[in-house]
């Protein structure tokens, strides 16, 4: 089951919103609902599950209800209708004692201005979740500064917020809210505050810190680099307030569900996102001891390719053996594999994004194998995949291409 | 024909005050007597221990709270004040002073915090305090007097009358000036009504609720001269006998040291909410 599961989702605000329900069913545009109710509708029937653990991205631009949206999970903000169930418990039905219990110990909240109570230092805005509630001092004490340390703040701790950078206050900000050890973290556009460069740093910082932790985090942006970097999945908002698509980075980039989607993904460098994994597939391969060097030249000339990988039986990746090798080889009259198995064949995971590999595919000869966390091989990147990756990200915009310097010469001719 | 004889607004307020002088009599002696007290208790304080003292203490307070310059004055001018021979008409104004700020705060601080809560409170409070604020001072003097006749309390209600709205406007300002986010995160950390604003509202509104402090003590000050003229007693009355008898020396004297202890008592409770701004603003 879903941690949280979201059903049928309205935020309406205006006068006597929930007549305006109806009107959205009908079909009726936003704009004329506004005009025959007063009713601004932020979000339009949302549906979603977010799983336990993962990194689930809202996304949308400004007056897309995103931070609306983030503001009816923990009901800051009371949504018009619908379900949101927590657990299995709807957070909308919940008395003000049930719903401080859920707010204190189930879900932290980090904002995108830092919230921080200005005439406290660093672990006293830490601790304050913990002294809400009614933790006793010294064990809140403990549990703050360990959070600080795990967002790397050991040594501020007295400091006053007001003298920290954007940076270090959004830590603060992150540390008050792990503090608690909570099952979920909101994090209302928790890194647009800070500028270009601290950004990427805080997002690598979560991305580490989520390794660590297995938290649930929702994450609301209008920020689709951001997004795609951080989401395991990621939700995208129409300026309607209703959900366009659901999926991950790379589903949203390869098929987008409509127009605004594919709009949007338009100016995404998708190299960044698309993962060896997608352009790669299987490759040739050949067990060894097993197989000899008859069965490494067939292997080549079934697939039509000009090396082989080499693995053991339980598939850990022993080399590459390439034709030129085999055949000289064979002339020899030698059977063992052995002596012309290479090894300096580049590996990767498969989560790695192809940005990563274009310059050591350009460099290299053979395809780039793929080799999972448990070191199985799982198949190879060839150079040609990667280089049409690239370059489909260029169809159809205005990009210039090069040309070669005869053309330059021919056109400098025709024109004078 | 006169219209007045239909509706007379300053006849019905006179109904309204002989009323309540007829009916309300136990309230009006409950509120004196604790009036009377609380006078009492601060007079003690100030006139108790010999002038020179005194005069450490204040000097001392205005070193720790304000600064060396603030101390330095603060020896002169109340020296001067004691050289003056108005040591002891000087300390009986500031206990009216200090009697009349203790219950404007008891009152005026939760009466901000009400405010700031609720529009519906705030729409009635403030042509309420816009009224406190701009009726002509002495008018107070009038039902003061006839609810408590004459002498010091009479006195230290006007004042409290006069100086109370600057409290309850900044504690509702400070209040609704506290940062959405900062409202937002104690919520979302589940605080308690309660918790929200002793935990998040008060200590960041502090600066300007301490700027209303400041406010509530200076007009207190001012107002508390004005109440010389029904025998509250202190200054007031010194700066009363030179008006009444022309004497330029007597009156001169008399105004004197009101500014200087106005100024004392400015630049003290400024210093406080400033370090309380510091604090909070960096």
């Amino acid at each position: 089951m879903a941690l949280i599961q979201v059903n049928d989702l309205y935020k309406i605000f205006g006068p006597n919103p929930k007549r305006a329900i109806p009107m959205i069913n009908k079909g009726i545009s936003k704009g004329e609902i506004l005009k025959k109710t007063g009713c601004t509708i932020a979000i339009n029937g949302a549906t979603f599950a977010i799983e336990r653990k993962e990194t689930f991205v809202v996304m949308g631009l400004s007056g897309s209800g995103k931070s609306t949206f983030i503001r009816c999970l923990n009901r800051l903000i009371e949504p018009t209708a619908g379900e949101i169930l927590i657990d299995g418990e709807d957070v909308m039905k919940m008395d003000q004692d049930k719903l401080r219990e859920v707010r204190r110990y189930k879900m932290s909240m980090v904002f995108q201005n830092f919230g921080l109570l200005p005439h406290r230092n660093v672990v006293g805005n830490v601790e304050f979740g913990l002294e809400i509630s009614n933790m006793d001092k010294e064990e809140r004490r403990k549990k703050a500064l360990d959070a600080i340390k795990l967002v790397g703040l050991d040594g501020f701790e007295e400091s006053l917020t007001s003298e920290l950078s954007g940076g270090m206050q959004q830590r603060v900000g992150l540390a008050r809210a792990l503090a608690n050890d909570p099952e979920i973290l909101l994090m209302d556009e928790a890194f647009s505050a800070l500028d270009p460069l601290i950004r990427t740093q805080m997002q690598d910082e979560l991305l580490e810190l989520q390794a660590r932790l297995h938290k649930t985090i929702v994450f609301i942006t209008h920020d689709l680099d951001e997004a795609l970097k951080l989401g395991d999945r990621i939700a995208i908002l129409g300026p309607d307030g209703r959900v366009r698509q659901i999926g991950t980075p790379e589903e949203i980039l390869a098929q987008p569900a409509d127009e605004y989607v594919k709009r949007f993904v338009q100016n995404v460098d998708r190299t960044r996102v698309i993962t060896a994994a997608t352009v790669g597939g299987r490759a040739a391969t050949i067990t060894y001891p097993r197989e000899d060097l008859q069965a490494a030249i067939r292997a080549m000339e079934r697939n039509k390719t000009s090396s082989v990988f080499v693995t053991d039986a339980d598939r850990h990746l022993k080399g590459i053996v390439t034709i030129d090798a085999a055949v000289a080889l064979q002339k020899k009259g030698e059977k063992d594999l052995a002596s012309i198995i290479k090894n300096d064949v580049y590996t990767t995971s498969p989560s790695t994004p192809i940005s990563d590999l274009l310059a050591t595919a350009i460099a290299t000869g053979y395809p780039i194998a793929m080799i999972d966390d448990n070191g199985h091989f799982q198949g190879a990147v060839s150079r040609a995949a990667i280089i049409a990756e690239v370059n489909k990200g260029y169809e159809g915009s205005d990009t210039e291409m090069p040309q070669t310097l005869s053309d330059l010469q021919d056109a400098l001719q025709d024109g004078e | 024909m006169d219209f007045r004889t239909f509706i007379d607004i300053g006849g019905s307020f006179e109904t309204i005050v002989t009323w309540l002088r007829n009916n309300m009599g136990w309230l009006f002696s409950i509120i004196s007597d604790t009036v009377n007290g609380m006078l009492g208790v601060s007079r003690w304080v100030l006139q108790t221990p010999p002038t020179f003292v005194m005069i450490a203490i204040f000097t001392a307070i205005a070193w720790f709270l304000a600064s060396k310059g603030v101390a330095i004055f603060t020896l002169i001018g109340f020296s001067l004040i004691w050289y003056m021979g108005l040591w002891t008409l000087t300390m009986s104004t500031l206990a009216l002073v200090f009697s009349s700020v203790v219950i404007a705060l008891l009152l005026g601080v939760p009466m901000g915090i009400w405010s700031a809560k609720s529009d519906k409170v705030w729409n009635i409070m403030r042509p309420t305090l816009d009224f406190m604020q701009t009726l002509p001072a002495f008018v107070y003097l009038i039902p003061a007097v006839l609810f408590f006749r004459l002498g010091p309390v009479p006195g230290v209600i006007a004042t409290l009358v006069f100086s109370l709205p600057p409290a309850v406007r900044l504690t509702n300002l400070g209040i609704r000036q506290v940062p959405k986010e900062i409202k937002e995160a104690a919520l979302s950390f589940g605080c308690t009504n309660k918790q929200m604003l002793l935990k998040a509202e008060l200590p960041v509104a502090l600066p300007t609720i301490m700027a209303g402090i400041n406010q509530t003590i200076m007009l207190a000050l001012s107002m508390v001269v004005i109440a010389g003229m029904i025998g509250a007693g202190g200054l007031g009355n010194e700066v009363l006998r030179g008006i009444t008898q022309l004497r330029i020396d007597v009156g001169f004297e008399g105004g004197i040291a009101i500014v200087i202890l106005a100024i004392f008592l400015d630049r003290v409770t400024q210093a406080l909410g400033t370090a309380s701004r510091k604090r909070t603003e960096g």
